[in-house]
């Protein structure tokens, strides 16, 4: 078995996450995590949708703040798919999505302040750059045919709007519309950096313990998910799309003098800013690698590679809950609800949960991140399976399971694992910001103590090992031949 | 929840933003360090924008922020005219807006206090002295507040270094930050950690509402006195607002004796503040190298 490239790196990977578990701090150092964990629930089953008068309006806030994103971010990303092939444009598109929305927002924050442009730009930037990238991939799969069928002398844009977009188009619509549910849950966590979005409340609700406020909000927020194939319609989308920017807000008036301040002094390093020697200036960045960038990518790259297997254990197990083969339909639903709720957490929310109900260490992180991500490619994966069709006499229960589809889902189900590396990692970054001592803590930290300089070159650090991670990825799907699918 | 705030969220659009601004030009904005449960902020704040708009004749608006560099950013980009800062972010804040001056501080600031505080899991006794708690201390784990907290990290992280030679990072086995000294309390209460240290105001008022179970955890440590909060405004506010418009700020914050205002904080009363009165800060900050 260990001659196939695939088995042989499912193993390696195993054992670097296993490692990673020897040295990583994995603890529950609450006194009673069960004790919250029912209060939470106990908050779920009696929600209290009339604790505070802004919930509908961090809902409307955070369906706004949205469809402004995803929309803008698809344009620009549409526009930036077009030049894709220059290395320039995939450099730049690379590099903007490899930092993640709550830290364009925190950037953001400090020069546009609680200004509606800040919370539209945090969505649409990083989405710019991932639309771009997709939707390249996806021209570049359409059929050649059309195009060759063409009289000559057809314009370029007349070929590229008559050949091209049609064969590509369910595909980046379904695409597109993946991307704003996850626009909706960016939008939803930039309440916690103080957004007015659904996340300002939750915050605000679990910190003081107020379970039933907050299990209103998750409920919400679930069912706004789950019913977008009722209300995200072809029709509506352009009412939509007009109507968001109206229900922004208005928050405060920009000041313009303090975009040019961060960007010619805040960010500057500080032994450049105050004139000081060379000498002062490789101590300054000494001191940053040294104290917070090295500690903040191994704790990065420790809990990214233990969430990473994690998700994949999760995704083998939790597939099965919605596959046809196994099961009747009561169980099925159960597992399409399971899972719909694993994947519709955003992994902030959930690890910001956990934290609360076991304490600060790597373990929320975990779970966090292989729930979310475990829920997206278990719910994939399952639904691979219902168009297998097995023989009759197929075996049935564990042995189906391991020797029927497993086996046949495997590549693609490893294809999806390290199509979300990336993801994972960026994630693993973001957390540190609520406590745990990834690149996200230094960041915060930064940022806290009033050093943008600090927090800049960090952000950046996280970004080119983001880059290096996606690469990495791209190379070991490559090195295995696994089928890459841009809708994940 | 701030309501009025919200509501003018709803109002808007990005559209007709020029024009919301030119409207809001007129209002007095206001922030807070984020140090305590947000509920009770809003509910204080919101009392104390009404106070001011009556006093001052001008539409005063409070922003609630989800944290202490917010605050201050808020005020350094003139999106805030007026913070109720602690005595770290003040300084942050006066260093980054030259002019602005702290004008009011409550009257417990000029001596205000950090309670260390253990889980009774631990069995550390109370001591008159922290070097003397050393043995008890070491391995332990501990929470600070919020990252930029005076009361709530940089004077016990002051003292545990200056009496310990070390940093906290080696001399406790975790070493947390729990965002606010309500969150403290709570997490010392449920045992999430063994050790923490807090704003002595939180503790005596929540002890006194009957929110702190003393079974579970107690003070084990006083700090030496040092300046804390203070209300620090802008030095453009007189352009904007008109000529002794920050006398008469200094004036309403100084003459509030709503009883019930002046509990929600808990202070019991204001009286005048200056920049100068927060030198220790600035160099303890220094110190311990949350100051550049």
């Amino acid at each position: 078995m260990l001659s196939y490239p695939t088995v042989r790196a499912s193993f390696i990977f195993l054992a670097i996450a296993l490692g990673g578990l020897m040295v990583a701090d994995i603890a529950i150092t609450t006194a009673n995590p069960w004790q919250d964990l029912g209060r939470l629930f106990m908050g779920v089953v009696t929600p209290n949708f009339f604790s505070t008068e802004g919930l509908l309006t961090a809902l409307l806030r955070t369906l706004a703040f949205a469809f402004v994103g995803v929309t803008l971010g698809s344009l620009c990303g549409f526009l930036l798919a077009l030049v894709y092939r220059f290395l320039p444009v995939r450099m730049f598109c690379a590099f903007i999505r490899s930092i993640h929305e709550l830290f364009w927002a925190l950037i953001f924050l400090q020069f546009f302040g609680f200004h509606p442009l800040t919370g539209v730009l945090a969505i649409a930037i990083p989405y710019s750059g991932i639309f771009a990238k997709v939707y390249s991939e996806i021209f570049e799969e359409a059929d050649p045919e059309p195009g060759r069928l063409l009289p000559p002398y057809t314009g370029a844009i007349s070929a590229f709007l008559y050949a091209k977009i049609p064969d590509c188009w369910v595909q980046m619509r379904t695409y597109t519309a993946y991307r704003l549910e996850c626009g909706l849950r960016s939008s939803a966590i930039l309440g916690f950096v103080g957004l007015p979005t659904l996340g300002f409340y939750l915050e605000s609700s679990f910190s003081q313990g107020l379970y039933s406020d907050a299990g209103a909000m998750l409920i919400l927020f679930y069912i706004l998910i789950a019913t977008m194939p009722l209300w995200v319609r072809p029709k509506l989308l352009p009412l939509y799309i007009v109507a968001a920017p109206f229900f922004l807000g208005d928050g405060l008036p920009i000041v313009w003098g303090n975009v040019e301040r961060f960007f010619t002094e805040d960010i500057v390093p500080a032994p450049i800013r105050n004139g000081e020697s060379l000498g002062e200036l490789s101590a300054w960045f000494g001191d940053v690698m040294v104290n917070e960038a090295l500690p903040g990518i191994w704790n990065t790259v420790v809990l990214t590679q233990i969430a990473l297997v994690a998700t994949g254990i999760l995704s083998l197990l939790a597939f099965p809950l919605i596959s046809r083969h196994f099961g009747g339909p009561v169980r099925r639903t159960s597992g399409h609800v399971f899972l719909v709720i694993a994947r519709s957490t955003p992994e902030y929310i959930l690890a910001y949960i956990l934290l609360q109900l076991w304490g600060p260490s790597m373990l929320p992180a975990v779970v966090a991140l292989a729930l979310h991500n475990g829920g997206i490619i278990g719910h994939l994966i399952g639904r691979q399976t219902n168009s297998i069709h097995l023989r009759p006499d197929a075996p049935t229960g564990f042995s189906r399971y391991s020797w029927e589809l497993v086996p046949r889902v495997y590549r693609s189900f490893l294809a999806f694992l390290f199509y979300r590396w990336e993801i994972i990692m960026r994630e693993t970054a973001i957390l540190g910001i609520l406590g745990i001592y990834t690149l996200g803590f230094y960041v915060d930290s930064a940022i806290q103590n009033i050093r943008f300089d600090r927090a800049m070159l960090l952000i950046l650090i996280t970004a080119l090992l983001n880059i290096g991670i996606d690469a990495l990825g791209r190379y070991i799907r490559r090195k295995l031949a696994l089928q890459t699918m841009p809708t994940c | 929840m701030a309501m009025k705030h919200l509501r003018k969220w709803l109002a808007g659009s990005l559209l007709s933003l020029s024009a919301f601004s030119a409207a809001q030009a007129e209002t007095f904005v206001f922030t807070a360090i984020p140090d305590e449960d947000e509920t009770k902020l809003v509910e204080r704040f919101q009392g104390v924008a009404d106070y001011l708009s009556n006093e001052l004749g001008v539409d005063v608006r409070y922003i609630p922020v989800k944290s202490y560099a917010a605050a201050v950013s808020a005020f350094r980009n003139n999106q805030v005219q007026l913070a109720w800062f602690g005595g770290l972010s003040g300084v942050q804040a006066r260093r980054l807006v030259p002019g602005s001056e702290a004008i009011a501080q409550g009257v417990e600031d000029e001596a205000f206090v950090t309670y260390f505080i253990a889980n009774s899991s631990t069995g550390i006794a109370p001591a008159d002295t922290l070097e003397s708690l050393g043995d008890d201390l070491r391995g332990k784990t501990f929470t600070f507040g919020s990252k930029g907290s005076t009361s709530g990290r940089l004077m016990p992280e002051f003292y545990l270094r200056d009496t310990f030679n070390e940093a906290p990072e080696s001399l406790f086995s975790r070493v947390g930050f729990s965002d606010n000294h309500t969150r403290t309390l709570r997490l010392v209460e449920a045992g999430t950690y063994d050790l923490g240290a807090l704003n002595f105001q939180v503790w005596e008022k929540e002890l006194a509402d009957g929110n702190v179970d003393t079974d579970s955890l107690q003070v084990i440590w006083k700090t030496p006195t040092y300046p804390d909060y203070q209300w620090t405004i802008r030095g453009d506010v007189n352009e904007k607002f008109g000529e002794g418009f920050k006398e008469r700020v200094t004036k309403a914050l100084l003459d509030l004796d709503d009883p019930a205002l002046l509990e929600s904080f808990p202070r019991s009363g204001f009286i005048p503040a200056s920049n100068d009165d927060y030198e220790p800060i600035r160099k303890t900050g220094e110190n311990i190298g949350i100051l550049d």
